[in-house]
């Protein structure tokens, strides 16, 4: 659906045992795409493709960088960016933002977990650069902090660094009982982590909408599963994943109408004869949908392998 | 008589470049909104393919900008959370004009946050450091509205909306920006009729929440003025309302040179480090004398009007105008 970025890695720091910091920059050599704090990309890899978060500066970037937790016995994405060598080839997703400051914070609470840091550590450098009202509670396992040093250099007093669980747990939650209103929580980390931060919050009476949580990596709308398309005349389209039934119809050649591509804007609708679509526009009713009988086909699918629809 | 009467012709680019707003006969409302930076081409030229548009009135409209902003400076607004967005907003648009204009604009980034903005239109060479006021000769939000003719409008996001929490505001189309600051989306379109019964309104905020950064769409919009007016905002209503009583009045001539088909090509992105949403109007005008020049134009443009429900006419303030503009129209047709 995006357009992929082509990257390539133009350095490596290992200096944290068992964690990467890989430095990647257009393989054109032009700036890279702008992006929020907090946002992650999407690499590509052998295996399933893995959500980084974006270190550094979103501002006309030159360079993209991303720190990997090597999981030996983990998925294959961790493995696989602690098999690359400078000048390895790497595309990327365009960086997704939805962990976004809240601007209108009063005060913004930044609370890492481990490898968690790496989201964190953008919203401090934006939060340092805008004088925005910040501190951050770092958590990580003795030997093992990434970014300690540019946080500390960004943030000087500001954050505290733990080491080991009861003292984190007290200065959270003394941290989070002490915050004028209007302050805002942004939290990432192992889920375990994020949970036990999420119920001190809640405890002390945050409400939800102040606390903010990264989980990596939930694209708006997944590639979805492959499926058959039949048309009116018989003939049959093969819709993989990642391409849209639109596009797939108008590959063959078929003028159909579109404008937003989004599932906005309503132009798209095609009548389905047979099969069950898989909604996913912001267009058509609730009842509408739950009528199976037409589907917005720029974003929405098939629940089974085939659908016969009215063109 | 209060309207502007244009002495001149139309000039050559303002007809080329006109975004003739109406894809069928049939004109309702709709989450209009397609992805940006393709040209749409016309009978006359084409349309579309910059986010912002520099045309021949560029210095006029912004002196005339200069003028308004002057006169009333409730046009222009930042609530203070917004500092971030605004200097997104400026960058953005640098780059921007960069990529519309690079014979005369241009956007250097020097390294560590220090930048110089040459624009050779307006024999501007600017240097400044992001994040630093003093580096620029007044708010960077309000330096950029000097330099664009777009209307901008600033969205923050937050609580599960979106609030339009600044802006420079100088040719709204009967709508106050004074009124509208720090409004929600939905609060915003509140005068609008249909808008929330159809859905159009809550799908679009919907959509918006969701755009990325690098994303951006555009829709148009549009009504009639009267006189090549720019700013026919709520606030100067006096001056212009009585326009619309003496339109009725006037000769053939007069009336297809002071009636304009007005377009408003709207731009919608995400602002990266802010993470706000920057909202771009941009107007053009265009008199019925030329539009009927154009003849899919002038037939589309009787068709839609003579079906434009009451509702919507009488929002769009041209109800009591609509049946001489169709007769008007119609009586140009080839024969
Ligand atoms: C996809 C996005 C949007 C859609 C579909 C949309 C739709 C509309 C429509 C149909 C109207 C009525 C226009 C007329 O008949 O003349 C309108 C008016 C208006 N829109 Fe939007 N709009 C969108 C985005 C925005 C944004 C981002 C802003 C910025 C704050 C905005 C500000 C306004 C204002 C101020 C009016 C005039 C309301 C009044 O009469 O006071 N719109 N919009
Ligand atoms: S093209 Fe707009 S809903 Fe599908």
């Amino acid at each position: 659906m995006s357009d992929r970025i082509r990257l390539v890695v133009t350095a490596i720091d290992d200096d944290v045992p068992g964690i990467r910091t890989l430095t990647l920059a257009a393989a054109d050599g032009r700036v890279l795409p702008d992006f929020t704090p907090g946002s992650h990309v999407v690499l590509e890899c052998d295996g399933p493709a893995n959500a980084y978060s974006l270190t550094g500066d979103g501002t006309m970037p030159t360079t993209y960088s991303v720190s990997v937790l090597e999981v030996p016995a983990g998925a294959g994405g961790s493995r696989w960016v602690h098999g690359l060598a400078v000048g390895d080839p790497v595309i990327a997703l365009p960086p997704r933002s939805m962990f976004a400051p809240i601007l209108q914070g009063s005060r913004h609470v930044l609370v890492a977990g481990g490898i968690g840091i790496t989201p964190i550590l953008s919203h401090l450098r934006s939060a340092v650069r805008w004088g925005r009202e910040v501190e951050l509670l770092y958590a990580y396992r003795d030997g093992r902090g990434a970014h300690l040093d540019e946080v500390k250099e960004l943030a000087g007093d500001r954050a505290r660094f733990f080491t080991d669980r009861t003292s984190f747990a007290e200065s959270l939650a003394a941290t989070l009982a002490d915050q004028p209103i209007g302050a805002h929580l942004y939290t990432c980390g192992p889920a375990g982590f994020m949970d036990a931060v999420v119920e001190t919050a809640t405890a002390l009476g945050w409400p939800p909408s102040r606390i903010h949580l990264e989980h990596f990596g939930v694209e708006a709308l997944d590639p979805g599963e492959p499926f058959q398309a039949v048309l009116a005349d018989g003939r049959v389209l093969d819709v993989p994943s990642g391409v849209s039934l639109l596009e797939a119809l108008e590959g063959a050649g078929l003028d159909v109408p579109q404008l937003c591509r989004q599932g906005v804007c309503g132009e798209c609708r095609v009548t389905v004869r047979s099969g069950v679509p898989l909604h996913r526009d912001l267009f058509l009713s609730a009842e509408a949908k739950a009528a199976n009988d037409s589907l917005m086909c720029c974003v929405s699918r098939a629940e089974g392998d085939r659908l016969e629809i009215d063109l | 008589m209060t309207a502007h009467l244009p002495t001149t012709e139309t000039a050559r680019d303002l007809i080329e470049g006109f975004a003739f707003p109406f894809p069928t006969d049939q004109y309702r409302y709709s989450t209009n909104v397609e992805p940006a930076r393709t040209p749409v081409v016309t009978p006359t030229g084409q349309w579309g393919d910059a986010v912002v548009d520099v045309d021949s009135e560029y210095r006029h409209e912004l002196a005339e900008r200069e003028r308004i902003l002057a006169a009333d400076p409730s046009r222009y607004a930042v609530l203070d959370h917004m500092r971030p967005a605004c200097w997104d907003t400026m960058i953005t648009l640098m780059r921007e004009l960069a990529l519309a204009r690079p014979d005369t604009m241009s956007l250097e980034a020097l390294g560590g946050g220090a930048f110089v903005w040459t624009n050779r239109l307006l024999d501007v060479e600017q240097r400044f450091t992001l994040a630093d006021e003093s580096t620029l000769p007044m708010e960077p939000l309000r330096y950029i509205a000097t330099q664009v003719q777009e209307d901008l409008v600033l969205l923050d996001q937050r609580d599960d909306d979106l609030w339009g929490d600044a802006g420079v505001v100088t040719f709204a189309a009967d709508w106050s920006f004074g009124f509208d600051v720090g409004m929600n989306f939905l609060e915003i379109h509140g005068p609008v009729p249909r808008l929330r019964q159809t859905g159009v309104i809550t799908r679009a905020r919907e959509f918006i929440m969701r755009l990325q950064p690098g994303q951006v769409y555009r829709r148009t919009n549009w009504t009639l003025t009267i006189g090549r007016r720019l700013d026919v905002s709520t606030e100067l209503y006096p001056e212009w309302g009585p326009d619309r009583p003496m339109i009725q009045t006037v000769d053939d001539e007069t009336f297809g040179r002071l009636v304009h088909l007005r377009t408003e090509v709207q731009h919608l992105l995400r602002l990266p480090e802010s993470g706000g949403v920057l909202f771009l109007s941009r107007t053009y005008l265009l008199p019925f004398a030329d539009l009927a020049t154009v003849e899919p134009w002038r037939a589309r443009t009787a068709a839609v009007l003579a079906d434009l429900p009451e509702d919507m006419a009488d929002y769009k303030g041209v109800i009591s105008y609509r049946d001489r503009a169709v007769a008007w129209l119609e009586a140009r047709a080839p024969s």
